[in-house]
């Protein structure tokens, strides 16, 4: 049996690890809120981008004038996944279950003989695939204190992912994240947005409604298409960081309730454990003291 | 003022200005043109410039550095990368 001190000791480290992980849950809840906002805050823009897509795509019939952003390379042997995960660990199996989704695909991939690159975005998910892909991981993207995950970095990404896709590095490109279903499930997923996967669904409302209509272009239907798939690579990756980062923040919350509340049992079991031990102290104590004084 | 149309103003991050208002003008990549209520349904990109929207009487400014612009029967939709507010005034 631990001594009375040991098991003090134990409680009062027990108590001071729970401090941290409410304060820990607390943050993310607050921080949770924001991401939630934003990532709310960015979908009309996204869900106009893809109807207006929508439109413009039902629109070309001759898909071999398509441009190769839309259409694709015509090939499928070259992969380039996009993992996007978070900064930052302590946050339950938000990081660890994007990159086992990653690399499931990616093991896929390779075992059909295709050829696999993975960039990943933020540190978690580089660390985590260093290991199985050393060779295929290209340089990652990190954003390491910085405070919210803005257009600048989803431009950013989209730049270095067009630029490649330009000078011929890859045919399909997939993007990993976790999508923000409710504070307390997050699903990773993988989006494919090279070529452009375009989502009639939403947008079918709207496309529905234009059918009729008598578009005019300005400049040619064309050219419009060149300048707004770009434009759409963009904001998918805009839209995956801001919902990782809404996913990374429940995802702590609710790894850090549970912790806290693992460390209240904890404590209350040490409790009980240290006044029985305490207690036994006292009754031997005053065993003796009587034993004693019986034997004078 | 009986007719008015949708405008909404859109950048990646947030939905920067929605309202019903009496017309638009929009800096387009092959020159600037003004949507009033029923116009006719048009695609555009626009340039970097500023976009005017009038409102009984008033009107507000933006700053855009190019972005596309999508009118349909139901209204106005522009998306913009990045918006600057410009002032309000009296016209």
């Amino acid at each position: 049996m631990a001594s009375l001190k040991e098991l003090r000791n134990r409680i009062a480290s027990v108590q001071a690890t729970q401090k941290i992980t409410r304060a820990m849950q607390m943050v993310a809840a607050s921080k949770l809120r924001r991401a939630q906002e934003a990532a709310e805050a960015a979908r009309p823009y996204a869900d106009r981008m893809g109807a207006v897509l929508a439109n413009l795509a039902a629109g070309i019939t001759d898909t071999t004038s398509a441009p190769r952003l839309l259409a694709g390379t015509g090939k499928d042997q070259r992969h380039l996944l996009i993992v996007a995960t978070a900064e930052r660990g302590l946050c339950g199996g938000f990081n660890s279950s994007i990159s086992r989704l990653a690399r499931a695909d990616a093991k896929r991939l390779m075992d059909e003989g295709k050829q696999v690159q993975i960039l990943c975005v933020g540190r978690k998910g580089h660390d985590a695939l260093k290991r199985t892909f050393e060779k295929e991981l290209l340089e990652p993207i990190t954003y390491q204190g910085l405070k919210s995950i803005g257009f600048e970095q989803a431009h950013h990404v989209a730049e270095q992912v067009l630029a490649d896709f330009e000078a011929d590095k890859f045919d399909i490109c997939t993007l990993y994240f976790s999508r923000f279903e409710n504070v307390i499930s997050q699903i990773p997923t993988g989006l494919q947005i090279i070529p452009a996967n375009i989502e009639t669904s939403e947008a079918d409302d709207l496309a529905g409604a234009l059918q009729g209509a008598a578009y005019d272009y300005e400049p040619e239907e064309n050219e419009i298409l060149d300048a707004l798939l770009p434009r759409n690579i963009t904001v998918q990756v805009l839209r995956a960081l801001l919902e990782n980062a809404a996913s990374e923040q429940g995802a702590r919350m609710s790894a850090m309730d549970n912790a806290t509340r693992n460390a209240g049992e904890m404590i209350d079991s040490l409790s009980i454990t240290y006044n029985r031990s305490r207690q036994a102290q006292i009754t031997k104590e005053l065993i003796e003291i009587i034993s004693g004084a019986e034997a004078l | 003022m009986a007719d008015k149309l949708q405008f909404d103003l859109v950048s990646p991050e947030k939905l920067v200005f929605s309202a019903r208002v009496d017309g638009v003008q929009i800096p387009g990549a092959e020159g600037d043109f003004g949507v009033l209520p029923n116009h006719s349904p048009v695609m555009a990109m626009i340039r970097a410039g500023t976009l005017v929207i009038e409102n009984d009487g008033k009107t507000q400014e933006f700053t855009l550095d190019g972005g596309f612009v999508d009118v349909t029967p139901q209204g106005v939709t522009v998306l913009a990368e990045t918006i600057g507010e410009g002032a309000a005034q009296e016209a």
